[in-house]
């Protein structure tokens, strides 16, 4: 590893990553390859590139979700450096509950549980008792504007918008020192994509890194530190 | 690193010419729920009774961190340690609830068996305690003195993981807990699930061939083909970014996991 920055929140190395198909006979689909990037206390960095480049699959990759098949993922916490691309189970599992954040592009739906509840629970998860969490919790749905008579229903049957504003509380109610965020304003209309603005500037003040996807220009323009063109690491033209 | 609560070292089981589980080890961690997921013949089931006392194991062993913090191997206990391990520290929720369950005996015996296991003698204390458990797996407490046979199958699962949490232990094995059950009383026994083993920061090792079972109550998995770990690794990570070519089929083959 490089010698890092102790302002380094994500320190990535030479990452590789294809996906082997064995049920298609063993066909090799390469996604990107020596891909190298941080992100540093504050920052908030953004991969570009047009569909199909691998933006998503970073994403995924840095949060332990998809497997990295080389290269290093250095996550900063606390004093040390935790590499993701060689961490146990256990290991991607305590830092996702302590420093490590993700927003999907959908709420997947846990069934007959309450938003509010959703959101309190990855409060809960970072260490918050109860009480606070559940406060945290109708702070972050009350600032994206969900109305309060949906808080005790299951989101199921929420539109898109306010599922996803679910899901961007559900994401910040960790308060995790390095956010990722896949299109989280992609469903929203332009009084809640300011909201959601709003609160990323909010926690970047207090020092949270973002690793980011937006596709919207104006939300990316106002919010990216850096933009990182993907297409430079992928390896779909070359293949 | 945290010690592990349970290691299982090279577990091997043959039935005749069958090799339900060969060499197998892994090491769960306090309040960590692994699943063990694969094919009906797979060996999951072999394997959870092998690391469960159930089953005597041909070869490898199972140790277990006792409460006083002694590292144990279970074959070296004895059958009155077995028997206050099973009672106290551990609970196995089952399929069929007619084994889990005492069916002509009332909800509330059925949960103050364990409390009488443990020596308490008062009556009031251990109906007070089983009601507060009926209530928390949501069962209406005016179902205390029926009898189990008299309980729907969602019911009766959730009345097992009452008697088996009331003694608060740490470790619960589950063989297909949601198994038969409708779609929509799954969901909401999955969901109880889930919240109390957050909230008793419970050990879980759980046997689905569900997938979505597996993503939803477990933090780790392993998948199981002809009595070999094909793979292990994250939940979410082996379901999303399967790598062994039988998980890809597993995956591949059922509907949004």
């Amino acid at each position: 590893m490089r010698t890092p920055s102790p302002n380094d929140l994500l320190v990535v190395e030479c990452l590789d990553k294809a996906f082997t198909l064995h049920l298609h006979g063993g066909a090799r689909l390469p996604v990107v390859s020596n891909v190298a990037f941080t992100v540093a206390r504050g920052e908030c960095v953004v991969l570009g590139g047009p569909s199909g480049v691998g933006k998503s699959s970073i994403l995924k990759i840095v949060f332990g979700n998809y497997l990295a098949e080389g290269g290093h993922i250095w996550l900063a916490d606390g004093g040390r450096f935790l590499d993701i691309a060689r961490a146990t189970p256990g290991e991607i599992v305590d830092a996702r509950r302590r420093v490590l954040g993700y927003v999907s592009q959908f709420l997947r739906v846990i069934p007959r549980v309450p938003a509010l509840e959703i959101v309190a629970a990855a409060a809960r998860d970072a260490g918050l008792e109860a009480r606070a969490a559940r406060a945290r919790a109708a702070g972050l749905l009350a600032r994206l504007n969900l109305p309060e008579r949906l808080w005790p229903l299951p989101p199921a049957t929420f539109s898109g918008g306010e599922q996803q504003r679910v899901n961007i509380a559900r994401g910040f109610a960790g308060e995790h020192q390095l956010l990722i965020l896949d299109e989280p304003t992609a469903s929203l209309d332009a009084a809640n994509r300011e909201a959601v603005v709003g609160l990323i500037a909010e926690r970047r003040a207090r020092g949270a890194g973002f690793l980011a996807i937006f596709h919207d220009d104006d939300v990316r323009g106002r919010l990216a530190d850096r933009v990182i063109d993907v297409s430079i690491f992928s390896s779909r033209e070359a293949a | 690193m945290t010690t592990p609560l349970l290691i299982a070292d090279g577990l091997s089981k043959r039935y005749g010419a069958i090799q339900a589980c060969r060499d197998i080890s892994f090491e769960l961690v306090e309040s960590e729920a692994l699943a063990i997921v694969g094919e009906s013949g797979s060996g999951k089931t072999t394997l959870l009774h092998l690391i469960a006392g159930l089953l005597a194991p041909d070869a490898g062993a199972v140790r277990y961190r006792l409460r006083d913090g002694a590292m144990r191997d279970l074959a070296a206990l004895t059958e009155s340690e077995r028997r206050a391990l099973m009672r106290t520290d551990w609970g196995f929720v089952h399929q069929d609830s007619t084994r889990g369950l005492r069916m002509n005996v009332s909800a509330g015996g059925n949960i103050g068996e364990r409390l009488m296991a443990l020596g308490d003698r008062h009556y009031g204390r251990i109906r007070g305690c089983a009601e507060q458990w009926l209530e928390r797996v949501e069962i209406a407490p005016d179902r205390l003195d029926d009898r189990p046979s008299t309980y729907s199958g969602g019911m009766r699962q959730r009345l097992q993981i009452a008697r088996n949490l009331v003694t608060s232990p740490r470790l619960v094995f589950m063989d297909e807990p949601t198994g038969g059950l409708d779609v929509s009383v799954q969901a909401r026994l999955l969901d109880l699930i889930r919240g109390l083993i957050a909230d008793m920061g419970l050990a879980v090792v759980l046997v689905t061939h569900d997938l979505s079972v597996a993503r939803l109550l477990s933090n780790r998995i392993l998948v199981m083909k002809q009595g070999e770990v094909v793979e292990s690794g994250l939940t979410d990570r082996v379901l999303d970014d399967p790598q062994a070519p039988y998980t890809q089929l597993l995956v591949s083959s059922v509907l949004a996991a």
